[in-house]
């Protein structure tokens, strides 16, 4: 059953002479009760975009060109601002790289999440002082730090009271936007330890955002690979890590070190992604691509159906993908 | 870093820097070709005893700095009994001279005279800081609206317009309307209570007035940068998510880190204000510590000229001291060990 | 020389800085052909008739009378002569002490860098208009003193400015690269590091005249100017003092009005020349939050689509 569907999602960005840079484009998703998904891609491919394209978070020069967030029945690209309101945190939380400032520095931590709690429940600030402790205790946090500073807080720390603080208000989705970047390894896996404990116990839905595709394999149940803005590949974890059939995916499965043979050469991907004014007409990948062909260069990949459940937007090979249909 | 280190610190810095404008102020005075004290000291217009007095307190027959030959004779406390401790000792009883004009003491002359000019200056700076807030914060908000590009623009000229002239202009406007100089109207006194005091308070309103536009503009624009820096932080897309509204995130989140480096602006301003305040009450004829300045400038009354700026410099810098105090207290991150 | 290049190129395009400029150049155009545009010569009294005295405008007196029978406007016109010209000598007196300062103290550093610091942090706390009022008191009025005076109390804030970009440049490559083959430190700081701060000086230069005809004239109005040159600030000392009682608001306000149009027009070149040498200018990183007061303006472009991508 699935609670969010994304369907066809675009945001652009406008700029200061007026031009629209498609940032994300036609991507669509669905998240089911109890799965994760992780979106993975490279910096600036549109991962943090999209998400705040759903939660209607953008800057003053993103738009959301297209698209259906459906939440529950309800479409929430459509719904009132104010009712948006209810939902961010509410239903759908999200966690921003722990950086110092991502929790204001000039009040104290738990001041901040009662403040959450206060906006979305009708209770009074004592038991919202009380869930407070329940909560950073979830997290591994000492309750005499609530009345403490986000400065006081180690990095890792901060990262994990954003997450209790995202945990607040009972949401049915988490969206953890790169969660592990610029912690140390250490960590980063007590973080998604947590993550993990956190997704058991309360049945949470986490959509887990990174570059990493070493991450995602702990954690998520689907994975949906962008690049450029768009969708390459959308598959469940095992069909991504076994039989993946985007060239960039398989790209970037070779590029993450492999534990049992540690010797090999690591494998990166030369080149860099399109900048977003001068997007090539066809495949986004195709510069960089190994397995390229005339038509890439000239014709945008569609999104095929290779099997129910596995998503790729890659021109076919002859004989490569069978019973392919347009999505 | 350490509270109270920093403070110290500040503290230090405050007490040097009045060390230096205690020296640089009888440097000026005693040094600088055309010695007034000297000459004065010889003038017929003072009295006897007054000359006397002041030859007597500032030490002017003895040398200026340092005595070169006391020190050869091994007196080394004594070299140092020149004009210069004179001054020094006179200042830390209090006694900053006489009045060439008024023959009184000039500390006398200033006490009177210093409430004038802080009631005008807080009631400017007051009315600045609040319009400066909240058009700075306005204009943050409502970025690239024909509102801000109007509150930039006002800010732009009034920071191009000295003091003294919007003082004028006001004047031309308003006369007829509202008193334009002096404090009070002539007859009026303070035994006649309530009707005095709000003579007076009449007789504010275009001083104030002109100081707080001009000190509004440049808050505003302190504000407005400081405002539009905060909103592109983290936390407050993380305030927005959480579901805050647009009113709560400003006055939650926003509002209190915006408003730090107003402190430190507010005490930086301080410096031009006193400059602002000689500048308005010349213009309204309001008898504060400014107007002193000019009229002391104009009769070449030295001592009261001295006085002033000593006051002056001294009020600028505790006030500079206050403000770190404030943002030491503000800034949480401040305190951490 | 290619950067100052391509300030122009940008510059060119922003119509603040344009319209800045231009009023600029009016007011130095006036300055410069007064002799030709003045109707009368200012100092010549005409036809001294009680009437004549502070008579409002009329066909033969634009701006009408002053308190001794002179025309107003000519006594404008070549009151922009003295005006801009303290602006323009006391500024760069003070960006000249200002950047030699900064410099100083940003590439050597240490005890003498932190010294110079201390010393633009005292003079940051003294005020500025008594300190000026009674140095001249003291001294005595004349242009030069007026000059030398605002030029030696106007540096400190470039001081900073140059110091923190010299900290910033002085660990760059090319920098270091110089070091190594043994160039002495005047060489690398005037070839190498001047260079690369020059475009800032620029702009604060440029906000810096306003500055200073601004406190010319604040000098000038209580009495303090040159009595031998008729500034702009000195024609509204003797408004005041003589024909505020009369209203005679043809004496009273174009000095005023030139002054703000001259000054406004400087700090929208200066602010537009920041923001293009500076766009990123960080408050909270580079300057102590007391230094603000220079980011008025600060219209810093939108969010660059890269910075909003992620």
């Amino acid at each position: 059953m699935a609670i969010l569907e994304v369907r066809n999602l675009s945001v652009n960005y406008l700029t200061d002479e007026g031009t629209a840079l498609r940032a994300v484009e036609g991507v669509s998703f669905s998240l089911e009760q109890g799965r994760s998904l992780g979106l993975v891609g490279e910096s600036g491919c549109g991962k943090t975009t999209a998400m705040l394209g759903i939660l209607r978070l953008l800057p003053a020069e993103g738009r959301i060109v297209s698209g259906e967030v459906v939440y529950d029945g309800v479409d929430l690209l459509h719904v009132s601002e104010s009712e948006m309101r209810e939902y961010r945190w509410g239903r759908i939380s999200i966690v921003f790289q722990g950086a110092m400032n991502a929790l204001n520095p000039v009040r104290r931590v738990g001041d901040q999440i009662v403040e959450a709690i206060m906006l979305h429940e009708s209770v009074d600030k004592r038991t919202a002082r009380g869930r407070v402790d329940e909560l950073l205790g979830m997290v591994g946090i000492t309750s005499e730090r609530a009345s403490q500073y986000p400065h006081q807080y180690s990095g890792g720390m901060r990262q994990r009271a954003m997450i209790a603080m995202a945990l607040a208000c009972t949401p049915n989705i988490l969206i953890a936007d790169e969660p592990t970047t610029a912690l140390d390894v250490m960590i980063q896996a007590q973080i998604l330890d947590l993550l993990q404990k956190l997704q058991k116990e309360l049945d949470l839905c986490i959509v887990l955002v990174t570059h990493d595709l070493g991450v995602v394999a702990e954690i998520c149940d689907d994975v949906l690979v962008m690049y450029g803005g768009k969708t390459a590949e959308y598959a469940s974890a095992d069909i991504i890590y076994n039989e993946s059939l985007h060239p960039y995916t398989q790209r970037l499965l070779e590029a993450f070190p492999d534990v049992e043979n540690p010797a090999s050469t690591l494998a990166s991907i030369p080149g860099y992604p399109p900048p977003l004014d001068a997007l090539p007409p066809g495949c986004r990948f195709e510069p960089r691509c190994h397995r390229r062909k005339d038509i890439c260069a000239v014709k945008s990949p569609p999104l095929l159906a290779v099997n129910s459940g596995h998503y790729v937007a890659c021109h076919p090979d002859k004989g490569r993908l069978n019973g392919a249909t347009n999505r | 870093m350490q509270r109270s280190d920093y403070l110290i610190r500040r503290v230090f810095f405050a007490l040097a820097t009045l060390v230096v404008v205690i020296g640089f102020n009888f440097f000026l005075f005693r040094i600088l070709p055309g010695d007034p004290i000297k000459s004065i000291a010889r003038s017929p217009r003072l009295t006897r005893e007054a000359r006397e007095k002041l030859r007597v307190d500032f030490g002017l027959d003895k040398p200026v700095f340092f005595d070169g030959e006391r020190l050869r004779k091994g007196d080394v406390l004594g070299a140092f009994d020149t004009q210069f401790t004179a001054y020094v000792r006179a200042l830390l009883h209090g006694n900053l001279g006489i009045s060439y004009r008024s023959r009184r003491d000039v500390a006398e002359v200033l006490a009177e005279r210093v409430w004038r000019t802080v009631v005008l200056v807080a009631g400017a700076e007051t009315l600045a800081l609040l319009f400066g807030v909240v058009l700075g914060l306005v204009s943050a908000w409502r970025r690239g609206t024909r509102l801000e590009m109007t509150i930039l623009l006002w800010a732009l000229i009034s920071w191009g317009l000295p003091n003294f002239f919007l003082g004028i202009i006001l004047l031309l406007l308003a006369r007829g309307h509202l008193p334009v100089g002096g404090m009070a109207t002539p007859g009026l006194k303070p035994e006649h209570g309530l009707a005095y005091w709000a003579d007076v308070g009449r007789h504010l309103i275009l001083p104030t007035l002109t100081m707080a536009i001009v000190y509004t503009s440049s808050y505003v624009l302190i504000m407005r940068s400081s405002v539009v820096e905060v909103l592109s932080e983290d936390y407050i897309l993380t305030a927005k998510a959480k579901g805050l509204n647009t009113f709560q995130i400003l006055r939650d989140h926003a509002l209190k880190n915006a408003m730090l480096p107003m402190v430190t602006m507010v005490a930086l301003n301080l410096a031009y204000t006193v400059g602002g305040a000689i500048q308005v009450e010349t213009v309204f004829s309001w008898p504060g510590i400014g107007r002193l300045m000019y009229d002391s400038v104009q009769l070449r009354d030295y001592p009261i000229l001295q006085g002033t700026f000593l006051l002056l410099a001294l009020s600028v810098i505790v006030a500079n001291l206050l403000a770190d105090l404030l943002y030491s207290v503000l800034d949480p991150r401040v305190k951490a060990e | 020389m290619q950067q100052l290049r391509e300030i122009w190129r940008t510059f060119r395009r922003r119509p603040m800085g344009i319209v800045g400029a231009l009023m600029l150049f009016s007011v130095v155009f006036v300055a410069i052909f007064a002799p030709w545009l003045a109707p009368y010569d200012p100092d010549v009294k005409i036809d001294i008739d009680p009437e004549d005295l502070l008579a409002p405008p009329d066909v033969e007196h634009l701006l009408g009378r002053d308190d001794a029978g002179k025309d107003v406007l000519s006594q404008l016109i070549y009151g922009a002569r003295v005006s801009l010209t303290v602006g323009f000598v006391a500024s760069f007196m003070s960006m000249f002490i200002g950047t030699t300062v900064g410099l100083i103290a940003g590439y050597i550093g240490g005890r003498i860098g932190n010294a110079l610091m201390r010393l633009t942090d005292f003079l940051l706390v003294i005020p500025d208009l008594p300190l000026m009022l009674v140095i001249i008191s003291i001294w005595g009025r004349g242009l030069w003193k007026i000059i030398f005076v605002i030029g030696m109390l106007g540096w400190t804030y470039n001081a900073r400015l140059v110091r923190s970009q010299v900290l910033s440049i002085r660990e760059r490559q090319f920098v270091l690269r110089a070091r190594a083959i043994g160039a002495g430190s005047l060489r690398i700081i005037l070839r190498h590091i001047f260079p690369q701060v020059l475009p800032l000086i620029l702009a604060q230069a440029v906000l810096s005249v306003s500055g200073a005809i601004i406190a010319e004239s604040s000098l000038s109005f209580l009495g303090l100017g040159d009595p031998t040159l008729v500034s702009w600030g000195m024609m509204l000392n003797f408004a005041f003092e003589r024909a505020i009682s009369r209203m005679a608001w043809w004496f009273l306000l174009p000095p005023g009005f030139a002054i703000v149009w001259v000054s406004v027009g400087l700090i929208m070149m200066g602010t537009t020349l920041e923001e293009i040498v500076n766009p990123r200018l960080r408050t909270h990183h580079l300057f102590d939050p007391r230094h603000m007061v220079a980011l008025i303006a600060g219209v810093r472009p939108r969010a660059e689509a890269e910075g909003a991508m992620e």
